[in-house]
């Protein structure tokens, strides 16, 4: 048969037409679309028996408590724990991302023992024997040395049983070296010695109060226990009001009833000028001020001579007449309480301004009572019997900490971490042979990062115990990690500026993931291998044993319950314990070579270093970025505006006028210059900002974790930012920094 | 016991209080969390970035030291359509029948395995509520492992949008079936977002059913829809006492401006 053209074609044009036209394209595309939905590489997450279980959350120091939901024996989400006295049900975005930090792939996942140079990144696994083996060996050959006080632990915690443990083990191993972040809370202890005389962590009672004057603080950014401060601001906002003073319109601004922008770093200034419009009016609460205060004459005296609101409006560069309605609104309020500590806390601050804050809720007596700040007794249930130092652990005390605190310099501090860097730099301290980290990042979280990582070169020999392949641990020698919250056992007391001591106990909600062993369980191993003094100061099994004597009876009752709270708790009212019973407006036991004024409440032009520039530089906290120990997980990273992160580069904020004077335009890249370190930001304008002063996120830069928390997601701040030293206490004032800025 | 359980009509619904939201973006994570939204080493690029409800930050547009900013989370509106016979603008252009309207509940659905990938919903969607799957979700090793079996894992080449978390539903309605009773309780459901909220200031439930909370709070003088104009009939109102903020939830001409502000301050 011939095949004619014309026949061709009708075959062809036939076969078209009945394939479209029969069910098989439709069924081929069908067919198609779902084999390529069923690749398996799509996950099917396994069903099985659903429960719900109760424990505590130590990602932050918030004290809250967490309900996991767990289908089988994976945990499947965090929320907030129902009924639990701080969060009552509600969670903040950190808690919530909890099981990323749990299932993620930069956990620690055995001991490891660095083999490349240091930060390089080469690990070899080694078996937990062999780890304490080595570790417990290092610090024997210190201490042989007779330089036990060269080791040095950097707790993340300051209460609770691991920390104590450390800190015990320290004590009779012969190092007076135990450290802890500071945070304002450690400025807030520091004024509470001077004034009340009192050993107490300051607690805050937002939910009770009707009206809030903050001076920068974060309190909706981070600021002591979120979910609790949350919650309480939204209730106050109905009843009462809050004034917000800052240079920058932050979330805390945006929410207050009213922003109140002041020049940068001059808040002091402005509590002193507010308390010199209520002692002129005399709104203050005279009975209060006459039984239960001393000093008053000569805090008035140096109120009213430098703080005229004329005065202190030339400084702040807030009109008069505001001071004067501020103050007049802040007396009229029943249970007004003014706060200071600027975002979310991490920088302690000037102690003067804590004090003139202390001294302005003084004027209206608002200490110990509902809706008032209160001084919250440190937690007192760990009552183990004294640890006895041995000759060797004597001589290594009595050489005093490298840090200086508890020297006739810093005489009622207890640790000052920030000055740690400066002292191994600087050739006259002893050195530190060797560093253990419990809980910390140091090398992202401090301040001037390129002084501490000089620093931390210096010291031999490192340890970590993170349970995350952070900064630290990749700069450390050693790494021993713990198994996360959620897999152990630990006691969390207090919440963070919460006005009631509660104890909450994490359990192990799902079975360790990884080879990890409990720090507590570590140092009694390594203690117990010493024999000898510091062998008998442990005397117990193991951790769980050590916890479980520890709480007594509590034990029980928090394994089921997990928070404990004294809801009968009142502070001695007026919890103030000087030597005249009485609120000193004026510290005795302060230093005052340096400055005449030393000890009473004022404002001095301190805190901020450098003379890099005419643009002043000052950090932001925001809930998605956490700033502590853990980096921003995948989750709340996705949360972050692209005004803040955008791609690998910082975003920095600036008003739409500076932009102009400089010729930058949203977008624009910046080269920034400040006296610590540079950067090279991009820009974004923003109404909410004064002139000159450029606002930059802080929490980001991380540089180990994995692909999705760090590397490259701009610019960790502390590169930038530096270390200014209270005289008085020696904790870190620096509020921000002095830059260059120009269009890169 | 009654036999079925078909619960009685229902209109779920969400009044978000922007007063009291403070931006914090709890409510996206948990609701990450609940409905396995992936994520990738990059999210800064928002128009790709998967979220089901997102946290938008507005200003009044004024210069220092006057500018305010407001935040408004911004889940799925589940729009009812004209006369609420479910003519929501995506359901409306569905030619898979992927995304549907539940007459029972309300409630927008999406199905992701009868979805094709034509992405005329996120054409049709005025919020901007509708995610497209670039690419199959992967999560870091390890990680899968908190994937709840409640919500399915969506794969390459689907949309995928904010549920009410609808698996809350079924669960409470299958729980209250199994104790015998006919219908749920307000608290038996409730949305992640609603539950994680540390400010509460989102408040869920039935929109028609006066003992629920929602009912008397989006009757508030200072309650709005997005883009009411459109009427696509939107189930989530927000409340705030600042006129700026209401005035933002449309898109008025300089000249309507006024007119807009003096009829929603009488309201």
């Amino acid at each position: 048969m011939k095949l004619s053209r014309r026949c061709f074609l009708s075959f062809s044009l036939g076969t078209t037409v009945g394939i479209t036209l029969s069910p098989l394209p439709w069924k081929i595309t069908d067919d198609l679309s779902i084999w390529t939905q069923n690749w398996p590489w799509t996950p099917v997450p396994r069903d099985g028996a659903y429960s719900l279980e109760n424990s505590a959350c130590t990602l932050c120091p918030g004290g809250c408590g967490i309900s996991v939901r767990k289908v089988d024996h994976r945990a499947v989400k965090i929320d907030g724990m129902k009924d639990h006295p701080v969060n009552d049900g509600g969670i903040c975005i950190l808690g919530a991302s909890g099981l990323q930090y749990l299932y993620g792939p930069f956990r620690l996942p055995s001991p490891l023992k660095r083999v490349g140079e240091r930060g390089e990144g080469r690990w070899k696994n080694i078996s937990w024997k062999q780890a304490l083996t080595e570790v417990s060996e290092k610090l024997s050959e210190i201490r042989s040395n007779g330089e036990p006080e060269k080791v040095a632990v950097i707790s993340g915690k300051k209460e609770g049983t691991i920390a104590c443990l450390l800190e015990r083990f320290l004590t009779v191993y012969g190092s007076p070296n135990f450290m802890t972040p500071s945070t304002v809370e450690d400025s807030y202890e520091a004024a509470l010695h001077l004034m009340q005389g009192s050993r107490a962590s300051v607690g805050f009672d937002f939910e009770n109060a009707d009206f809030v004057l903050s001076f920068g603080s974060g309190i909706l950014e981070g600021w002591g226990s979120p979910v609790k401060i949350f919650q309480a601001i939204g209730k106050l906002k109905k009843d009462g009001s809050v004034i917000q003073v800052e240079p920058r319109l932050s979330n805390t601004a945006a929410k207050s009833d009213r922003w109140v922008p002041i020049n940068p770093g001059t808040e002091a200034a402005m509590i002193m000028g507010v308390a010199h419009v209520i002692i002129r009016e005399k709104l203050y609460d005279e009975n209060f001020i006459n039984t239960s205060t001393s000093g008053f004459q000569k805090y008035q005296s140096l109120v009213m001579e430098d703080y005229s609101p004329e005065k202190v409006s030339v400084i702040t560069g807030i009109a008069s007449s505001q001071i004067v309605a501020i103050a007049r609104e802040f007396a009229k309020a029943s249970k007004p309480i003014a706060i200071c500590g600027r975002g979310e806390g991490r920088i302690a601050g000037n102690v003067h301004e804590t004090m003139a804050v202390l001294a302005l809720n003084a004027l209206k007596g608002n200490f110990n009572r509902e809706g008032g700040l209160w001084s919250v007794p440190k937690p007192d249930y760990i009552k183990w019997a004294e640890a006895k130092p041995d000759q060797t652990a004597l001589e290594g005390l009595e050489k005093g900490r490298i840090d200086g605190a508890g020297s006739k310099e810093y005489p009622f501090m207890t640790s000052l971490l920030d000055r740690f860097p400066k002292m191994i730099n600087e050739e006259n301290s002893y050195g530190i042979q060797a560093l253990l980290v419990s809980n910390a990042n140091p090398l992202y979280t401090m301040p001037d990062t390129e002084a501490v990582k000089k620093a931390f070169e210096k010291i031999p020999y490192i340890v970590s115990f993170s349970s995350f392949m952070d900064e630290t641990a990749q700069f450390s020698d050693i790494l021993l990690p713990n198994p996360i919250y959620l897999e152990r056992y630990e006691d969390v007391p207090t919440a963070a500026m919460y006005k009631k001591p509660v104890l909450n106990l994490t359990k192990p909600v799902v079975k360790p993931l990884h080879n990890t062993i409990n720090t507590g369980d570590i140092i009694i191993k390594i203690a117990k291998s010493f024999g000898g003094s510091i062998a008998d100061a442990f005397k117990w099994r193991d951790y769980e044993t050590c916890l479980k004597e520890t709480l007594g009876a509590q034990w029980e009752i928090l394994k089921k319950q997990v928070v404990t709270e004294d809801k009968n708790f009142v502070a001695n009212s007026p919890a103030l314990e000087t030597n005249a019973g009485k609120f000193q407006f004026v510290a005795d036991d302060v230093n005052k070579s340096q400055n005449s004024k030393a000890g009473i409440p004022h404002f001095e032009d301190l805190g901020i270093n450098g003379a890099a520039g005419n643009f002043v530089l000052i950090p932001y906290d925001s809930m998605p970025l956490s700033t502590g120990y853990v980096a921003s997980a995948p989750f709340m990273l996705k949360v972050v505006s692209d005004k803040a992160l955008y791609h690998q580069d910082t975003v920095v904020q600036i008003n739409p006028e500076t932009a102009l004077i400089l010729g930058l335009k949203e977008g624009s890249y910046a080269n920034l210059e400040t006296s610590v370190g540079s950067a090279r930001v991009k820009v974004t304008l923003y109404d909410g900002i004064m002139p000159n002063v450029i606002a930059m996120p802080s929490g980001l830069g991380h540089t180990a974790y994995d692909d999705y928390m760090g590397n490259g997601k701009g610019v960790n701040i502390n590169q930038v930012l530096g270390v200014v030293e209270d005289p008085v206490t020696g904790l870190n004032a620096a509020w921000g920094i002095r830059a260059k800025f120009s269009k890169a | 016991m009654e036999k079925g359980h078909n619960t009685t009509f229902k209109r779920y619904g969400m009044v978000i209080d922007l007063d009291k939201c403070t931006g914090c973006g709890a409510c996206m994570v948990a609701c990450m969390q609940e409905n396995n939204v992936p994520f990738k080493k990059d999210e800064t690029d928002k128009i790709r970035s998967i979220t089901w409800i997102r946290v938008y930050k507005l200003n009044n547009g004024k210069p220092y030291p006057d500018t305010e900013i407001c935040y408004l989370p911004r889940p799925c509106q589940h729009c009812s359509g004209m006369g609420d016979h479910g003519h929501s603008p995506c359901v409306s252009v569905c030619p898979a029948t992927a995304t549907d309207y539940g007459m029972d509940t309300g409630i927008v659905s999406q199905i992701y395995t009868r979805c094709f990938g034509c992405r005329y919903c996120m054409v049709a969607c005025p919020y901007h509520v509708r995610h497209f799957n670039w690419w199959d979700p992967v999560w870091p090793e390890g990680m899968e492992n908190y994937l709840s079996p409640n919500v399915s894992v969506r794969m390459r080449g689907v949309v995928e949008k904010c549920s009410f978390c609808y698996h809350r539903y079924q669960l409470a309605r299958e729980r209250a079936f199994v104790q015998g009773r006919k219908d749920i309780e307000e608290h038996e459901y409730q949305t992640a977002c609603t539950q994680a909220c540390p400010a509460k200031a989102i408040t869920f439930g039935d929109l028609i059913n006066p003992a629920h909370a929602v009912y008397e709070l989006k009757n508030s003088p200072n309650a709005f829809q997005l883009l009411e104009r459109l009427q696509t009939y939107p189930k989530v109102y927000y409340l705030s006492d600042r006129l700026w903020v209401r005035m933002a939830g449309d898109n008025y001409l300089e000249e309507e401006k006024r007119e807009m502000a003096q009829a929603k301050i009488k309201r």
